[in-house]
């Protein structure tokens, strides 16, 4: 071995010079890796657009579907569910859903694209539990102050009957409510957009 | 500041574990042979495939299922549902076949360089139990896609067992965990092939490389390096591992993902030895397809259980055919260590040993009439012979005198241009007509062609005295 | 020496021959890139094969995707009534009637291409004549007493077999069209390979997408070797 006459501008150059290369082919490499950990044909099809069918919904009744594996609500509203809605405003962190996730159709005081059909992703935005059903007023174990809604027992938020969430509680925006559109009076499809906002 | 403080940390960590230390040991001051040649870049290759079996593995795992009723279908809906799945699953399958080429190369570079010889049997040793293990890890991995030839191969390997005196029946049930291969096998051949055995291949390898950096490698030359030494007590034929073969292992690796790139990506089958073409039917316990040939790394062995007449003495003849090659740093008592220096009857030999294995590999994918059945057992007399009668035939014949210090091989690039020329010699322009025109085009030159072959020969018959 | 290469050779030759039964394969003419070819050939599959033979590892959406053509598209022209995008290629048939029709359940078709091969495929569905010793009427001639009827046989028309006579056996040496189908042979030919060109597709929808990444693949590995070349050579320089 000799030192003399080595060129090491040209040694660091090409050292560089494979370093890189050789960094970009670990990177095109790993993203097929990564990426193979996304979602499958088989989850994306299972997470398709479903379509509900609301023909037989009772007035004040909720149903429950499944779109992605999540559980979607649909709640038929009475007019006097709609009344509390409109006044009873000011316990609420969001009454205007600024910081939630709507489809623009549905960024409207009740929530919805009709009044009476209010669709929500049932997931409370603080952990991911479920919340209960509790339409009932002023019920012995949720105290006076409460006009009907959504309870969450994990940690104790409270969502009002247009999935907005009230002041003071762990949870941080409303419940989110999925892209969904009418096909016809009674037939809607959960996970489709109508792509417009309506009043 | 801030690289006060990264010191600081780096010596933290420095003063509690001997990362220099290894480092040095292993990579900047291990002092390699300088002549290395073209049969060295096996070794680290056997490295790279372990680790893209490894990766490639445990993805797979994410989405293959080990149960007879869903595997197949989980196999099918990697290659098609999984966002690049096809892609991993090939590298996998790949990946097996080309383990078995770079270790079957490393291995005939230890054999034809006497890399087995005192003081390095352990790294043989070694290496052959990795070998062993590749072969367990290739084999329970096979059956995991449960396709046809999964199923059957399995099926055959398995009842091998059951050739062994009085145990045997109860043996084969017990690895099956059935009374035939069923659910039970597969999911213990998974827990077995993404588990167990990697673990102990992991653990050999590093036996390996410790136990070589100990003894330190073997060269082309088969001499010592260690004989002669500068004053600062370095072999002066001996270079540091890094940079100097670090640099080089890498264009090996190079080369060898361009190929092994060309096969996933144009020809991931590679004409149904790599994935044979009944494995794209589901097992079916009820009918064994018309030809079953194991995978092409097993066929030697395969044609040396099908060439004995006997049952079991077929499973004595394979399984001898893996542990004669244990034995063989005491088979061999040449003097030297390396083919250059051996004589003529150690060169035929070995001339007639990679003839007869590579029939063996050949004869095991084919059906066995009665003539495959006769040249199979005549390559299995060779390839026995090979060995047994090597601490004769060594011991006897008359070796060429050692060089003091290694000697210079023209390397790759110098040859090129003598390449060059051959091809040269085997073409020549043909005119023809094209659209009316004549256009020369180069095509074969059979004469050509057939005096290469003859030089060919003659420097092979040469270099066999 | 020589001699005993001969004999050697000699002894190999009758492993590589593979014995067929009188015909030889037809060769298909496979062309993956040809999205009307594997659009018309999805068409007659689901008209002619789905009715037995599911391909179950496609969905809808992949023909969609793949064949760059709208999912609409495919759902009107391609898909049976009623089909989703998202369902996959089932047929209707359960496997109860399967058996009391055929004695057997008709094979899932998705890899059929990958085990049997294109030029079989491509042979085998041209090759049913009609044989009044069968159960069905027709028996094929490349694959001899298989229980399927001939799918195609209004497109084709009616085949007969050419015998003669080769060692003592009757062996088919070629079909004749007996009676005219609607479609003319060319027709038919090109018909039967548009199906077998969505088998192959069906076999590994991912074949089209390597092979067109592999080039840019193994471009970028010839640079890194390249500069890998070039550093060891630098580096090699020290070594006398």
């Amino acid at each position: 071995m000799s030192e003399q006459g080595v060129d090491n501008s040209k040694r660091q150059f090409l050292t560089t010079a494979l370093t890189v290369v050789g960094a970009v082919g670990t990177g095109y490499i790993a993203v097929p890796f990564l990426s193979q950990m996304q979602p499958s044909t088989k989850a994306k099809a299972a997470g398709a657009p479903v379509e509900i069918d609301i023909r037989k919904i009772e007035p004040g009744q909720l149903i429950r579907a499944a779109w992605r594996g999540k559980p979607v609500w649909v709640l038929s509203r009475t007019p006097d569910v709609l009344e509390i809605l409109a006044s009873d405003t000011a316990k609420l962190a969001d009454p205007n859903s600024l910081e939630s996730n709507q489809p623009a159709s549905s960024q409207n005081e009740f929530r919805s694209i009709k009044p009476e059909i209010f669709i929500a992703v049932g997931l409370c935005t603080h952990l991911g539990c479920s919340p209960t059903f509790r339409p009932e007023i002023a019920p012995n174990d949720l105290g006076p102050e409460w006009n009907g809604g959504f309870f969450c027992p994990c940690h104790g938020s409270g969502f009002d009957l247009a999935g907005r969430v009230v002041r003071g509680v762990p949870a941080p925006t409303n419940l989110d409510v999925p892209p969904h559109r009418y096909v016809t009076d009674t037939r809607i499809i959960i996970g489709e957009d109508t792509g417009e906002a309506s009043a | 500041m801030k690289s006060k403080h990264l010191n600081n940390c780096g010596n933290w960590f420095l003063d509690r574990f001997p990362m220099s230390k290894l480092w040095n040991e292993h990579m900047a001051q291990y002092y390699a042979p300088k002549n290395f040649n073209f049969w060295y870049f096996f070794g680290s290759l056997a490295l790279l495939v372990l680790v893209n079996q490894f990766i490639t593995g445990i993805l797979l795992t994410m989405n293959y299922k080990p149960d007879a009723g869903l595997a197949f279908d989980s196999v099918e809906y990697i290659m098609r549902e999984v966002p690049w799945g096809w892609l991993v699953r090939y590298m996998h399958s790949t990946g097996a076949s080309a383990f078995f080429i770079v270790v079957y190369l490393h291995m005939f570079r230890g054999l034809i360089y006497g890399s087995y010889k005192q003081p390095r049997e352990l790294i043989w040793i070694f290496g052959m139990l990795i070998f062993l293990a590749l072969m367990a890890e290739a084999f329970m991995g096979y059956l995991l896609p449960w396709g046809q030839m999964s199923y059957w191969g399995a099926q055959v390997i398995i009842s091998l067992f059951s050739a062994i005196p009085i145990i045997g029946d109860d043996l084969s049930l017990w690895v099956r965990g059935d009374y035939v291969i069923s659910d039970a096998t597969l999911n213990r051949f998974f827990a077995f092939h993404v588990i167990a055995i990697p673990l102990i291949l992991i653990m050999l390898v590093f036996l390996h490389i410790i136990a070589l950096h100990e003894v330190g490698s073997n060269n082309p030359d088969g001499i010592e390096i260690k004989d002669s030494k500068d004053p600062w007590g370095h072999p002066v034929d001996g270079i540091p591992f890094h940079p100097y073969y670090t640099v080089k292992d890498i264009v090996g690796v190079a080369v060898f993902l361009f190929f092994f790139a060309t096969v996933i990506f144009y020809m991931p089958e590679l004409g149904g030895y790599f994935l044979e073409h009944a494995n794209f039917i589901p097992a079916d316990p009820l009918a064994t397809p018309e030809h079953i040939a194991p995978v092409w790394y097993f066929t030697p062995f395969y044609a040396i259980l099908r060439a004995i007449p006997d049952k079991f003495a077929g499973v004595i003849a394979m399984g001898g055919a893996i542990v004669v090659l244990f034995l063989l740093p005491w088979l061999d008592r040449s003097p030297v260590r390396s083919i250059r220096y051996r004589g003529g009857i150690y060169k035929k030999a070995l001339f007639l040993f990679v003839i007869s294995f590579l029939g063996l590999g050949y004869l095991g994918m084919q059906a066995p009439t009665a003539n495959a059945t006769i040249m199979a057992r005549v390559c299995t007399a060779i390839y026995f012979a090979f060995f047994l009668l090597m601490p004769i035939y060594t011991r006897w014949e008359k070796t060429k005198p050692l060089p003091k210090r290694v000697t210079e091989q023209p390397t790759i690039e110098e040859r090129i241009p003598a390449i060059k020329d051959a091809f040269a010699a085997m073409t020549h322009e043909v005119p023809t007509q094209e659209h009316g025109e004549t256009v020369m085009h180069t095509r074969p030159n059979p004469s050509g062609i057939a005096d290469a072959g003859k030089s060919l020969a003659k420097k092979l018959k040469g270099s066999l005295d | 020496m020589k001699k005993l290469l001969q004999t050697c050779l000699l002894l190999l030759m009758p492993l590589g021959v593979f014995a067929s039964a009188g015909m030889e394969l037809d060769s298909a003419d496979i062309d993956l890139t040809d999205k009307a070819s594997l659009e018309n050939g999805a068409h007659l599959y689901v008209q002619y094969c789905l009715g037995c033979h599911s391909t179950k590892y496609i969905r809808y959406l992949n023909l969609a995707d793949d064949f760059d053509i709208d999912e609409n598209e495919i759902l009107d022209k391609v898909a049976p009534d009623g089909a989703g995008i998202y369902d996959k290629m089932l047929t209707a048939m359960n496997g109860h009637d399967a058996k009391k029709w055929f004695g057997t359940q008709p094979p899932d078709l998705s890899l059929i291409a990958r085990s049997r091969g294109a030029d079989w495929l491509y042979s085998y569905l041209k090759g049913f004549y009609a044989d009044p010793k069968k159960p069905l009427g027709v028996n094929n001639a490349i694959f001899p007493d298989v229980g399927m009827p001939n799918p195609l046989w209004k497109l084709q028309g009616k085949q007969i077999a050419v015998y003669e006579t080769v060692d003592g056996q009757e062996v088919i040496t070629e079909l004749e069209l007996e009676e005219e189908g609607t479609m003319s042979a060319e027709e038919f030919d090109k018909s039967v390979n548009d199906i077998v060109n969505f088998l192959v597709y069906a076999g590994e929808p991912a074949q089209l997408k390597r092979e067109s990444m592999g080039k840019y693949v193994l471009f970028f590995i010839f640079i890194f070797g390249i500069i890998a070349y070039l550093l060891k050579k630098e580096y090699w320089k020290d070594i006398h």
